[in-house]
């Protein structure tokens, strides 16, 4: 193998398309397969093979815009890159078709274009300025959606690698540490501790063995910031982890990865591959005398163990059930050694950093926050995908620009960050930035980036029983608080919602927050209450409509609504009689028909059914 | 070292560093409850009934795994504290079954305890105790996983003091459960009768088999000639039932409780065991002098012969063929017993009071039927005895002693021994230094195998030639040596296994609750009591000289063999 810069010398130029030919990428991370993407890609592979077509095609993972999927690129020689989305099979050999033969665009398809210098082509919105883009800093994510994830010559290309080259030849590992340090990033898993201080700990702990390990077992319900980078930058997160390896002194990692992640898993044992074959990874890496291996642990699906002593119980195969701290990973980890553990998206930042040093990152961001943050966007929103966002951006800005608003132009209610272990935040404190210390005070945390928008026909007492009820099933049982607590959590919660609850409920439920979060052993446990008490903190009205009107505001709870039929809209014609599945709804033909409360249970097939907007529901 | 001082409730209490603050606490005379902790356990963290609030930490921190830090300032008696700990109490209560009248540990239990002093009259939660089958399947050890409040005491004791593994925790979050091995039976794990789980639990999970229903029935019967055997390690714990201090009740005030209670004949295991001596002696000089299987393992503890057969089935030609003093005693009292007695051997049923859960499960082995009869018809354990003690109103304090009955009762220090860790040993290396030198063994104490040490080693000289020997107690420790016989790497030519931390002094019938500290009371008054024996060797027992002379040495060779001696087969691990 040649040096790194001349490798990244011939691939650089591989990476910008040839003059001469049409370059067609289209996205192939797990958002763009669900929607389609690979039929999509097979249609225009045999289009170009069939017809000798002077294009290349190549994949990549996910670009952010996971609403508009499948998408495919087209680079024009000399010309912009188009965005089409939502393409199928069809519409995309024909697009293509067009391009080539009639060099013609398809405006109507077209999400945006860049136009690289080259003439802006009309109708089409630069992608620089649409609010989806226009609003993001693209660090972590920059090769997402760019760059072909399974060539690490892309990577390369891309500036990859460079750091580990730059840190083993010309920093020590205290100048290593001392650079993240200086940058100001945070743990991007959820806790937000310092990741320098992190890494000094390890660095400090004296033991001839030390690990590094990548949490990757992403579980948050709405979250999928890890996963995009796995599957679309997973070298970034093996150089970072080299890093850390040469910064603490260790010569082993281990990325602990779900199962469920079958796409990352691949890309992950193809990257590891090929940059040992490279000399990227493994014994003497770049003849630095530096030796770091990466092993993948696939977990079986516990959230548990995303809390980091019991992902280490896990990987070393017992059940993954938390401990206590002291001690913490950093005196004694993995098998009893050192060890340190940053989630996907802290490791993924690292490199950046080395490269450009630590105060260049510290521009971005807030006061005690810096950087960037990915957030998955998901709920009731329009543009649902992946956002990378200077932190201290206030959350209107994320919900309404970036995300496009609300859905269907309903109204804005709340949205969930921080996934089951957060808080959800009422649109007057929607101006609030998003950093770690102001969530914290909000009843809500930064969290690893899942961040679900709710509108008004969100019942949010129905929202915190769901959550309760995820946190419930994923406790895994050894501290009597989280195992006993958040079931009658729960219980409580679902009498509420079936119209049974009674008024000491609020005291109860309230009590058992406070101790939960008091006295659980672990992170699950001291946040699983915390969808409770924030709800219980914006929307406490909502629970007392429950409790002592038995009536669900939003609609949502089924037990306490009720179907009845307008008079002076009902035609008589019957079809919500006999659509009805319990015979609730009787009446003469062409007269008024009428819902026997006794009987209905509240399934809403009437009022999807009728066509004169007769049926109520309150 | 220096001195931490943290203040405790605004009072300074200075302690060692390193102590936690459940420690130090406990030094300066402030109660904090506990479920999970258990003295001899590692710390676990589990309940969190033992939080306090400390100065300039966000969460109430568990008392029993935070160090304490100089000048740290702890509260354990504030309002948050409290409602702290009573919540988890009520949470813990919403899932325990409320039949404490019914259970075992009624009186005696940690979380009875608890809810007492918290005052909890009534929850605010919904009751959902689990409905789950008790588990009877095994002869020995009963299971309620409805009791169960997951504290992982049984499991720890089972997997790391024991290494058998037998139960473990499945299920996760609420449906959280301890199972025994693969979520089968008890009786189809790998699980050795060994009751250490019982003495862990802090609740009325676990318990025996009580058999106290069959000895009435026996002693109801007319036709029944109850006669029993009572192992030395019984008398060291059955004070405690009455709240009173180890080993305080003499032997002959225990045995007149015993007749009082309406037994027939009361009868001395100890008797057995210096015939074992005897027996395990000449078995070990015959395999050094004939260079037969070496080490050789004692054969007393049957949950080290279950853990054997299990675990070790290449090493069971290892293992003494002599049986247990209780089988021994089961095979003569229906043989020899009933000939100097005349008394008719169907018609006498055989009762043994034992410090041991496994001995309920060695009774029912299907070998152990030499005289004919089943040799061994009940065992009770000694708790069982205690609640015979109350349940029938005799209190053995206030009764003049009584005798124990002849022919099988007389016993020498060496037997006494058997019941501590090391002592079995120390009983055959003085029988075998006479055997072989013509000798007494100076001095007759072996300091070097006595206490709570888990691997104990000695070394005797026979004419020249050295007797290596180790004792170890806990079923790790044993496999540990186990393993080392097996890789062929074993110095030793004798060792002694007892199952039970500190040996049947700490056995899994022994009064609730066992911890190490008491164990080493228990040996300490045990010691007392072999010192003021008269005799003290095995082979200057004048009952058991009888026996050989008078029974053993007409019989033929072979019926002596069947009637003292047995043979092991290799068990599954898992069924």
């Amino acid at each position: 193998m040649g040096s790194l810069s001349e490798i990244k010398k011939q691939f650089q130029a591989e990476l910008k398309a040839s003059p001469k030919r049409i370059k067609v990428v289209v996205g192939l991370g797990t958002c763009g397969i669900a929607a389609g993407g690979e039929k999509v890609f097979k249609a225009l592979d045999k289009y170009i093979k069939q017809n000798e077509l002077q294009a290349d095609i190549m994949s990549t993972a996910c670009i952010g815009m996971c609403y508009a999927e499948p998408i495919m690129e087209i680079h024009i020689p000399d010309g912009p890159r188009i965005i089409y989305g939502n393409m199928k099979p069809e519409t995309a050999v024909e697009i293509l078709k067009n391009h080539i033969y009639e060099g013609k665009i398809n405006v109507g398809y077209a999400i945006a274009q860049e136009t690289r210098g080259n003439q802006v082509i009309e109708d089409i919105p630069e992608l620089k300025d649409i609010p989806f883009y226009s609003k993001q800093v693209k660090t972590v994510l920059g090769r997402c959606g760019v760059i072909d994830p399974e060539r690490i010559e892309q990577y390369i290309a891309a500036d990859g690698y460079e750091a580990l080259e730059k840190a083993l030849t010309t920093m020590s590992p205290v100048k290593l540490i001392e650079e993240i340090k200086i940058s100001g990033l945070r743990g991007r898993g959820g806790g937000g501790f310092p990741t320098g201080r992190k890494w000094e700990a390890a660095y400090q702990s004296n033991d001839s063995k030390k690990y590094v390990i990548c949490n990757a077992d992403e579980g948050d319900p709405g979250a999928f910031m890890d996963r995009s980078i796995l599957e679309g930058d997973p070298h970034a997160l093996l150089e970072g982890m080299a890093l850390c390896g040469y910064a603490i002194g260790a010569d082993e990692g281990y990325i602990y990865v779900r199962a469920e992640y079958p796409l990352a898993i691949r890309r992950l044992r193809k990257a590891i591959q090929d940059a040992e074959k490279m000399g990227l990874l493994g014994q003497n890496i770049m003849d630095s005398g530096f030796n770091f291996k990466i092993n993948i642990a696939a977990g079986a699906g516990a959230f548990v163990c995303g809390e980091e002593t019991a992902l280490m119980h896990s990987i070393e195969g017992k059940r993954g059930m938390p401990r206590v701290r002291p001690p913490y990973p950093a005196q004694s980890g993995l098998w009893g050694h050192p060890s340190n553990i940053n989630n996907v998206e802290t490791y993924a930042n690292v490199p950046a950093i080395v490269r450009a040093g630590g105060s260049c990152f510290a521009e971005i961001g807030s006061a005690n926050s810096k950087g960037t943050k990915v957030f998955a966007l998901t709920g009731n929103i329009n543009h649902t995908g992946l956002a990378e966002v200077p932190i201290g951006i206030s959350l209107r800005e994320i919900v309404f620009e970036i995300g496009g608003g609300i859905q269907n132009n309903h109204c804005y209610k709340a949205v969930q960050i921080g996934g089951p272990s957060g808080g959800c935040i009422p649109e007057d404190l929607l101006d609030t930035p998003v950093d770690y210390d102001s969530l914290l005070e909000l009843g809500a945390m930064m969290g690893s980036g899942g961040l679900v928008v709710m509108d008004e026909s969100t019942c949010m007492v129905d929202v915190a029983r769901y959550f309760l009820q995820f946190t419930q099933e994923e406790s895994c049982g050894k501290c009597t608080p989280c195992r006993e607590g958040t079931r009658q959590m729960l219980k409580i919660l679902e009498r509420i919602c079936a119209g049974e609850g009674e008024p000491e409920d609020i005291p109860t439920l309230e009590r058992l927050c406070r101790v939960i979060k008091d006295t659980s052993l672990c992170g699950l446990g001291q946040s699983a209450p915390n969808p409770v008490m924030a709800t219980l903190r914006y929307f406490q009205s909502e629970y007392e409509a429950h409790i002592y009107d038995k009536k669900c505001p939003a609609g949502v709870c089924t037990n306490l609504l009720k179907f009845w039929i307008d008079e002076t809209k009902c035609k008589g014609c019957a079809l919500c009689e006999n659509i009805c599945p319990v015979k609730a709804i009787s009446g003469e033909r062409k007269q008024v028909h009428y819902v026997d409360q006794e009987k209905c249970i509240q399934c809403g097939n009437c009022m999807a059914a009728c066509k004169f907007d007769a049926i109520v529901r309150a | 070292m220096d001195k931490i001082t943290l203040s405790i409730n605004g009072n300074a209490v200075s302690v060692a560093p390193g102590t936690s603050i459940l420690s130090a606490a406990q030094q300066a005379g402030v109660n904090i409850p506990t479920l999970c902790h258990h003295p001899d356990q590692e710390i676990k963290a589990n309940c969190r009934i033992c939080v306090v609030e400390v100065k300039g930490y966000v969460n109430l921190l568990p008392a029993c795994a935070t160090l304490v830090s100089e000048g740290m300032e702890v509260k354990t008696t504030t309002a948050r504290v409290l409602e702290a700990r009573r919540t988890i109490l009520e949470l813990i209560l919403a899932r325990h079954p409320q039949d404490c009248l019914h259970c075992m540990r009624n009186g005696n239990c940690e979380l009875q305890n608890l809810t007492s002093a918290y005052d909890l009259r009534q929850t605010a939660f919904s009751k959902e105790p689990r409905r789950l089958p008790a588990d009877f399947s095994s002869p020995a050890i009963v299971r309620d996983p409805n009791k169960c409040i997951l504290c992982g005491r049984c499991t720890e004791v089972c997997s790391t003091t024991q290494t058998v593994h037998a139960l473990g925790m499945a299920y996760r979050g609420y449906d959280a459960l301890v199972v025994p091995s693969l979520g089968q039976d008890l009786l189809a794990s790998p699980c050795v009768m060994c009751g250490q789980c019982i003495h862990a639990c802090p609740v009325g999970a676990i318990g025996e088999r009580e058999q106290i229903g069959e000895l009435l029935t026996a002693l109801a019967d007319p036709q029944k000639i109850v006669v029993t055997q009572i192992a030395p390690s019984v008398r060291l714990a059955i004070a405690e039932e009455w709240g009173r201090e180890s080993g305080s009740l003499p032997m002959e005030q225990l045995v007149a409780g015993i007749r009082n209670i309406g037994f027939d004949y009361v009868l001395n295991t100890n008797f057995t065991a210096d015939l074992t001596v005897m027996e395990e002696s000449r078995e070990l000089l015959e395999r050094i002098t004939t260079g037969g299987t070496l080490p050789m393992f004692t054969s007393c503890c049957p949950a080290w012969i279950r853990f054997a057969e299990i675990f070790f089935p290449q090493l069971l030609g290892h293992i003494s063929s002599c049986k247990s003093p209780q089988q021994m005693f089961g095979a003569l009292v229906k043989t020899y017993w009933a000939e100097k007695t005349g008394i008719d051997p169907a018609q006498i049923y055989s009762v043994a009071i034992m410090p041991c859960t496994a001995k309920k499960y060695e009774a029912l082995r299907p070998e152990m039927k030499d005289s004919d009869y089943p040799d061994v018809d009940l065992v009770l354990t000694t708790r069982e005895l205690g609640r015979l003690f109350h349940m029938t109103g005799v209190n053995p304090f206030n009764l003049e002693g009584s005798d124990f009955d002849s022919w099988m009762s007389e016993y020498s220090g060496a037997g006494v021994l058997f019941g501590a860790s090391g002592g079995v040993a120390e009983a055959a290396l003085r029988t075998v230094c006479q055997a072989a030198t013509g000798q007494e063994l100076p001095p007759l104490d072996f300091q070097e195998l006595r206490g709570m040490q888990g691997v104990k080693t000695a070394e005797l000289n026979l004419n020249g030639d050295i007797i290596k020997v180790a004792a170890v107690h806990s079923l790790s420790n044993a496999r540990e040596l186990a393993e080392a016989v097996k890789a062929g790497e074993s110095p030793y030519h004798f060792i002694e296994v007892m199952a039970c931390p500190g040996g049947c002094i700490g056995g899994g019938g022994q009064a609730f609750t066992s911890s190490n500290q008491l164990r080493a009371c228990r040996i300490g008054e045990l010691y007392n009591e072999e010192k003021g024996r008269i005799l003290r060797n095995a082979h200057d027992n004048n009952e058991v000289k009888h026996l050989y002379e008078d029974y053993l040495h007409n019989s033929d060779e072979s019926a002596v063999h069947e009637l003292l001696h047995t043979h092991y087969s290799p068990q599954p691990k898992v069924l």
